[in-house]
């Protein structure tokens, strides 16, 4: 079962010894990984809900809500929206910050997500095999304990790279209000080098929403899907961090 | 005009100043600049000793409207700065000289003031076809600008088109109009945008580099700090309806009789530097937003090429549609999510017709 792991010496499973029940009946122990350790999970939920706060608020910021009837001094709908905008950008950025740093010192799992092994042979051809079960070409799945390589590769590009520039642009459109002697214009205004309009930034922006609107999309379905079709507990192992093997 | 060596002084003698007023001028100008008590009679001097900066004011591509807005600036006059402040010894479109006498004093200029002349450039010089679409003395535009720009101390990049290309430079720019910090890449160059810049910017860049000798604090495009470190947007006297959720939801509703914010009606306020809701148009009257309509975003890079004055959302014409990013981002995420729903759609099947082949083979 276990033979498509991605590295067989720290896969291995605690597999339970199998015991036998009162009535003789063989209870089967369900081999379980640790996988995702609780620093990667927090990271998980934490952006996960700061990116539909984004999303949400984003969204609205380029689509305002009708406007609102009475004195100016008595509404604060945009400026609020805006708020919640700013908010969960800057924790997504610390967040994701963070997620960063812990792939220095955390487990190899905690790295997956930041490159793709380009050049390893082997990778693609897992790839290759990946898509083709998702295809319904392969009828058995294999089995790994970290992510698919079909999913690395998606969670760097669909992720990793989306919610970098996002932040980037972020960081430098909100340098926009803070003025050009902030530290955020000083750390992301070389972004307006490359696109002097910063309505282009903003169009990105915006486009980059949308792409991490697919992203979520694929991300959720694969999931779940994952969880029914390869035997393998996925959902609940970002909140439990271990992964379950069922046969 | 014609070539001078005169000063500031000189000039200001000839008018009917006396020296008690100019020491005058001079002590109130060191106090509101917040110089010690010296500065006064250093600032004097200078104006007695320094001769007046010379300055070159080329036509490349353009419209007149830099000039056309130069000469209504109301604080300082345009009188002032032309007639005292600078030595504008060169502009085809203004001066008196013309033909050969005309272009004379330019290879005056440059012989004189080697390295210390301002080169005003309005306009852009177009760049297809060897610079055939501007001929300016029955030469190229774009090589009387490089060797005028040679000896330059410094340039100014007078409104969008010199700053950014404008509307001779919007796609497909069949001239090849190029900026000027394109084809001169060896000077300073200052870029005052705008179509046209406020003509208090005009003459605030000219008297600061006449005054101080030296160039003003410039932000990463190369804009004078002074006036282009903030967006319409946050200044913008609407900027409360903005904040509250008040926006104007079409020409004459109600909300655009009261003066809500015009964000919605595709004011290009919040990505546009200028100095528009400070210093405003005509002696500090109006600017567009006041008047009702919303900011085009004329000082920005490419502002021509963003789509309609009138939409919140840019067109992208990348996928050889006219879309915004809404719309090919709900399509892309719909196709997405269709996709989704198919690819489950099949798994479910599969597994059910899977499962009944295994009960098959069971019995």
């Amino acid at each position: 079962m276990m033979d498509a792991v991605a590295r067989p010496a720290e896969a291995e499973p605690n597999l339970a010894a199998i015991a036998a029940d009162a009535a003789g009946e063989h209870a089967v122990g369900r081999p379980t990984v640790y996988v995702y350790e609780a620093p990667v999970r927090i990271c998980h939920w934490v952006n996960a809900f700061a990116i539909i706060v984004l999303m949400v608020t984003g969204y609205l910021i380029g689509t305002p809500l009708p406007s609102v009837e009475g004195e100016a001094s008595a509404s604060f709908v945009m400026g609020y929206i805006r708020f919640a905008h700013f908010a969960a950008g800057q924790v997504l950025a610390v967040f994701f910050l963070a997620r960063i740093l812990w792939a220095f010192v955390g487990n190899h799992h905690s790295r997956q997500i930041f490159y793709i092994p380009v050049h390893r042979k082997q990778f693609w051809k897992e790839v290759l095999h990946e898509i083709r079960w998702y295809a319904f070409l392969e009828r058995e799945p294999k089995m790994y304990v970290g992510h698919n390589p079909l999913a690395q590769t998606a969670m760097f590009t669909g992720f990793t790279l989306f919610v970098a520039f996002m932040i980037v642009t972020g960081f430098a459109l909100y340098s926009e209000g803070t003025g050009i002697d902030s530290w955020q214009h000083k750390l992301f205004g070389w972004v307006f080098a490359i696109w002097p309009n910063s309505q282009d930034v903003h169009t990105y922006h915006h486009l980059g929403m949308w792409a991490l609107v697919m992203f979520v999309t694929v991300h959720v379905y694969a999931a779940i899907r994952e969880d029914i079709m390869s035997r393998q507990s996925i959902i609940s192992s970002m909140i439990s961090g271990e992964r379950q093997f069922r046969e | 005009m014609g070539a001078t060596t005169e000063t500031f002084y000189s000039v200001i003698r000839r008018q009917g100043i006396t020296r008690r007023s100019f020491h005058k001028f001079c002590s109130l100008t060191a106090t509101s600049l917040g110089l010690g008590p010296v500065a006064a009679s250093r600032i004097a001097n200078a104006l007695e000793t320094k001769p007046r900066t010379p300055v070159i004011w080329m036509h490349g591509l353009e419209c007149t409207c830099c000039s056309e807005s130069f000469i209504r600036s109301a604080h300082p006059l345009v009188k002032d700065v032309v007639l005292s402040m600078i030595s504008l010894d060169y502009d085809d479109t203004i001066m008196a000289a013309a033909g050969q006498q005309a272009e004379e004093i330019l290879e005056e200029t440059r012989a004189k003031y080697k390295g210390q002349y301002i080169l005003a450039v309005e306009g852009n010089p177009p760049l297809n076809e060897g610079g055939m679409f501007c001929i300016d003395g029955g030469k190229p535009f774009v090589e009387k600008l490089k060797v005028m720009a040679e000896d330059a101390m410094a340039i100014i990049a007078w409104g969008a088109c010199a700053s950014w290309g404008c509307v001779q430079a919007a796609k497909p720019n069949p001239t090849q109009a190029t900026p000027i910090d394109k084809v001169i890449t060896n000077k300073p160059i200052i870029k005052v945008p705008g179509c046209p810049p406020i003509a208090e910017v005009m003459t605030g860049v000219v008297t600061f580099i006449t005054t101080f000798g030296k160039l003003p604090e410039l932000d990463r495009q190369g804009r004078p700090k002074m006036f282009y470190s903030q967006r319409i947007h946050d200044k913008c006297y609407r900027r409360p309806h903005f904040d509250a959720g008040q926006f104007v939801e079409e020409w004459d509703d109600e909300a655009a009789r009261k003066g809500y914010c015009l964000y919605k009606m595709g004011c290009k306020g919040p990505t546009t530097y200028n100095a528009c809701s400070t210093v405003r148009w005509n002696g500090g009257v109006s600017f567009p937003i006041q008047s009702g309509h919303g900011c085009i975003g004329c000082s920005e890079d490419g502002f021509w090429d963003k789509g309609s004055f009138y939409d919140r959302l840019t067109t992208i014409k990348q996928f050889g549609i006219e879309r915004n990013a809404d719309q090919i981002g709900m399509v892309a995420a719909g196709t997405v999510g269709a996709a989704v729903a198919a690819h489950a759609a099949v798994t479910a099947v599969k597994r059910l017709a899977t499962k009944r082949d295994d009960a098959k083979q069971d019995h």
